[in-house]
């Protein structure tokens, strides 16, 4: 039956064709990643340089700041701020795709009373503007002390992506065979058993793509990152925005150096999970 | 009664959180309590807020001031400027990405050789942070250094400032924002495409239809409302627009491309009127519920035409 709805083929004129729109529509990126390698006058020279002698000079000082005096170079912080952004978005993103497959089971297996409702006003929280509540967060975190610290920020983000979550999950419970679960707890399967035997396994691409999709908007959040993160989890967004004011004007060498590198772990989970990403997008919403 | 020993009642309190009738209410629990903490609890804080002349940066205790906030707001010339602009730059916006999203779609809707690859160069904007697209196309539409300007002016002798203009502004943001959701549409009709049943297609080569004709009676109804949910959700989001037009031209020239959002955040932390801009938030947030709901019936919709 899944053969019904495969797509056709197209030969190598299709991928040539790809090609050139894709180019296109990448250079704006390409640009930036070439800029990484530029020296300073380079990147902004005019007519603009498609080719040069490339320098890793801007990667270097993205690591390390050479003082003034010249020779002594001092470490800055940026390998701290690369591994909070991992380790934040990575976290609350699993966090929120866990707690939001247990409740996506629930609101598809053992309905409430006034179900509809719940989802209705956890997707609200998802849609409003983020700039509401940012107040209350703020207050919030420096009454609780959240604020500056890992917790906070994981539990916000967590939060953020967990509606997403559930509709997303819920979409790929709702679309499973009931008939197998029921054909499982005949035989004598727990709950548990029907649970994390029977249904997860099926829903694996979806989860995937869950993950992938919270992780694409939570890897660049930066408005709460800005007022809730302290020095010690500052994530590259906030540390990034911090180097554009400086008094010799945005060194735009060392900002691409600094894009290019937070764009290589996004990128490398996407085209990993491309498949996924695309099965999953296909299973939450197409019918069967 | 009989005294219970310590290890019975917990037993018997796990019993009562086991039994069936509880296992949803259990389930839900966690998310629910994540979401009030960090969702909920702030929102019906702002909404008290909205009722107060509450200021930030002032100690001094908030006066109640009733429904003061919601009308100052709402009579506010000013305030239905910027909802203007943000419809415009939102119905540009989301028409340019739908146009887009569709054509790409239907580049990558065969199999073809390095199609994961070529696929990735087209997903990319889509990983990239809003700082860095808004400092980058800002670089690109500068007039001295700028790679748009400089090639611009290669064609149209003179200075080219995009940014100068309103027009131009407005057109330098949605082209930014475009840009960068394109693919997000792509990836929805995608999904649509994938569903068309093939056995149709073989049966219109046969009956020879064009291929308008194709698109209109056997493709597009297929793709139909999941370029609804694409509209909404790429609408819903765009409404909210503000980092992109706060780097690339911070609401300019004058006011020109000063979005709600951006008047919002304007209010809050310019202004420091904290009360008046939780209440706008509270505007802006009755419209999203509008729209989301919108969504939701065309989502329902869509369940029951599939059924």
């Amino acid at each position: 039956m899944a053969r019904r709805f495969d797509i056709g083929t197209a030969g190598w004129g299709r991928s040539a064709l790809a090609f050139v729109v894709g180019l296109v529509y990448f250079f704006p990126v390409l640009w930036i990643i070439l800029t990484a390698f530029k020296t300073r006058p380079d990147a902004l020279a005019i007519p603009p340089k498609l080719f040069f002698t490339p320098t890793l000079d801007n990667f270097r000082s993205v690591f390390f700041r050479t003082s003034s005096s010249g020779d002594s170079s001092q470490a800055t912080d940026f390998v701290l701020y690369f591994f909070n952004s991992i380790f934040i978005a990575g976290t609350a993103v699993l966090l929120a795709v866990i707690i939001g497959t247990l409740a996506a089971y629930a609101f598809s297996r053992h309905p409430l009373r006034g179900n509809d409702t719940y989802l209705f006003i956890i997707l609200t929280t998802r849609m409003m503007p983020p700039i509401i509540v940012i107040i209350p967060i703020f207050l919030m975190f420096r009454v609780t002390g959240l604020a500056g610290g890992y917790w906070g920020i994981l539990l916000l983000y967590t939060a953020f992506n967990i509606p997403f979550s559930i509709w997303l999950v819920k979409s790929f419970f709702d679309e499973l065979n009931p008939e197998i679960e029921d054909a499982a707890r005949m035989n004598g399967a727990s709950d548990w058993r029907v649970f994390f035997g029977v249904c997860i396994p099926q829903i694996l691409a979806g989860l995937a793509a869950t993950f992938v999709f919270g992780l694409i908007l939570t890897w660049n959040e930066f408005l709460f990152a800005l007022l809730l993160t302290g020095v010690e989890t500052r994530t590259v967004p906030v540390a990034m925005a911090r180097t554009l004011g400086g008094e010799v004007g945005a060194d735009y060498g060392l900002l691409a150096a600094i894009v290019t590198l937070f764009l290589i772990p996004i990128f490398f989970v996407t085209f990993l999970l491309q498949n996924q990403l695309l099965r999953g997008v296909t299973f939450g919403t197409v019918k069967k | 009664m009989t005294r219970t020993t310590p290890a019975a009642e917990r037993e018997g309190f796990l019993a009562w959180l086991g039994a069936p009738e509880r296992r949803g209410p259990l389930l839900v629990a966690p998310a629910i309590a994540v979401l009030f903490v960090m969702n909920i609890f702030p929102l019906l804080w702002s909404f008290g807020l909205s009722f107060f002349n509450y200021r930030a940066n002032r100690q001094r205790e908030p006066d109640f001031v009733g429904l003061r906030n919601f009308e100052r707001v709402l009579t506010d010339d000013d305030v239905w400027e910027r909802f203007q602009t943000t419809a415009l730059i939102v119905g540009s916006s989301v028409l340019l990405q739908l146009v887009v999203g569709f054509l790409l779609a239907m580049l990558f809707a065969r199999q073809f050789p390095l199609r994961r690859l070529l696929m990735m160069l087209v997903l990319t904007p889509m990983m990239l942070s809003f700082v860095s697209v808004g400092v980058f196309f800002k670089l690109y539409y500068e007039p001295t250094f700028g790679l748009l300007s400089w090639f611009v002016n290669l064609f149209h002798d003179g200075s080219f400032a995009l940014l100068a203009t309103p027009e131009g502004a407005l057109a330098g943001i949605i082209l930014a924002d475009a840009w960068m959701w394109s693919p997000f549409v792509m990836l929805l009709v995608l999904a649509g495409l994938v569903s068309v049943p093939k056995y149709l297609y073989e049966a219109a080569e046969i009956d020879r239809a064009s291929a308008w004709r194709r698109f209109r009676t056997i493709t597009f109804p297929y793709i139909k409302s999941l370029l609804l949910l694409a509209v909404l959700f790429r609408t819903i989001e765009t409404f909210k627009i503000f980092d992109i037009i706060y780097i690339i031209t911070e609401g300019g020239p004058g006011t020109a491309t000063e979005t709600i959002a951006v008047n919002v955040y304007r209010l809050a932390f310019q202004n420091f009127r904290t009360s008046q801009s939780t209440a706008l938030g509270y505007i802006i947030l009755f419209i999203v519920i509008v729209l989301t709901n919108l969504y939701l019936y065309s989502v329902n919709r869509r369940t029951q035409e599939a059924i």
